[in-house]
């Protein structure tokens, strides 16, 4: 049953990224990039990722389109074709895929329980952080307990990206408004 | 938008249950999938989708600008105030096993430690998902 599951949410995945690719209306590119997300996140639940499948469910799927859609309505619906042929491109890509796929090759075997990220420090965890932590959720005392110091690294992460989209959209409001001194006024009105 | 009638409706009666769904995410989060980060998209979703419905200008009453970005700090300042606290309970920095109100069972911290920089997680990125919404709704329009 779970490899037919597979099986349809990797076509689905696959339909979903070559309409991206290949649609120019980019209203209907942001609700596929959802669609795509949202099928990530059951491909995540199938592999019982489930912590990750709700980040990429709320994140991806969710919040982000909304992003999106913020965006589109500042910079129009439309694509506009590429001015260069897409033969270089396509040459890259094909080769850093290969390359990629050839890297594979000396992994170990995709959720074989011999694996070396089994057994570095996962064994501990699993054993022992309901004693030393004392709650069931694995995911959750590896997160903030024993990874703690990299959530926090993480949550300033997300703190200094909501800075940065500040500094670059708070100063000229207005699109018209060139001059650094109108987006400096705007800017400080709005800080006020 | 703003004039369909189901939709508002409709808007306004999901929102409620979404932020309850999110604190739940929060709380439950040791017990089930889910933390301060997902509850934190959650929570900003519900206030995105009023936004959607009823207009930037009407959300910005009750959520104003100033205090989403102050939410964005103050996420990170609970965070490293958790372990600046169990620093001065003379353990290390965020270990939480200093938090336990009975020494004789110091894992009990523990659930107070997460919760706690969980709630700093929340609140982070509750604000910096409003405010980058905010600032991409926001632009383009003449004020808000």
């Amino acid at each position: 049953m779970s490899i037919v599951v597979d099986i349809v949410l990797f076509t689905l995945l696959g339909a979903a990224g070559f309409a991206l690719l290949k649609v120019r209306n980019l209203f209907a590119v942001v609700m596929l990039a959802g669609i795509y997300s949202l099928l990530s996140a059951g491909l995540f639940t199938v592999m019982d990722a489930v912590d990750v499948a709700f980040t990429e469910a709320a994140v991806g799927a969710g919040i982000s389109t909304v992003l999106f859609l913020g965006a589109l309505a500042l910079a129009g619906h439309h694509e506009n074709r590429p001015g260069h042929t897409p033969l270089l491109p396509l040459i890259v890509v094909v080769v850093t895929g290969g390359a990629l796929v050839y890297g594979t090759m000396d992994m170990p075997g995709f959720g074989h329980p011999g694996n070396p990220v089994h057994h570095h420090v996962a064994d501990h965890y699993l054993e022992e952080s309901y004693d030393e932590i004392g709650i069931p959720n694995v995911v959750t005392s590896v997160l903030a307990s024993y990874r703690g110091y990299d959530t926090m690294g993480e949550t300033t992460v997300v703190f200094a990206a909501a800075v940065g989209v500040m500094l670059l959209l708070s100063g000229a409001r207005r699109p018209r408004s060139r001059g650094g001194g109108g987006g400096e006024t705007a800017g400080e009105g709005e800080g006020a | 938008m703003r004039e369909e009638i189901i939709i508002r409706v409709g808007a306004k009666f999901l929102a409620p249950f979404i932020i309850m769904f999110a604190l739940y995410v929060h709380f439950h989060g040791d017990y089930s999938p889910g933390g301060g980060f997902q509850a934190g998209v959650i929570l900003a979703a519900a206030f995105a989708l009023l936004a959607l419905v009823y207009g930037l200008e009407a959300v910005q009453k009750v959520l104003p600008l100033r205090f989403t970005r102050m939410c964005a700090a103050l996420g990170v300042l609970i965070f490293a105030g958790v372990g600046v606290v169990t620093m001065l309970l003379g353990h290390n920095y965020l270990g939480y096993n200093a938090l336990a109100p009975d020494p004789t069972h110091p894992e009990h911290g523990q659930h107070y430690g997460i919760l706690l920089v969980e709630l700093g997680v929340l609140v982070t990125v509750f604000g910096v998902m409003v405010t980058v919404f905010y600032h991409f709704a926001g632009r383009g329009r003449g004020d808000s």
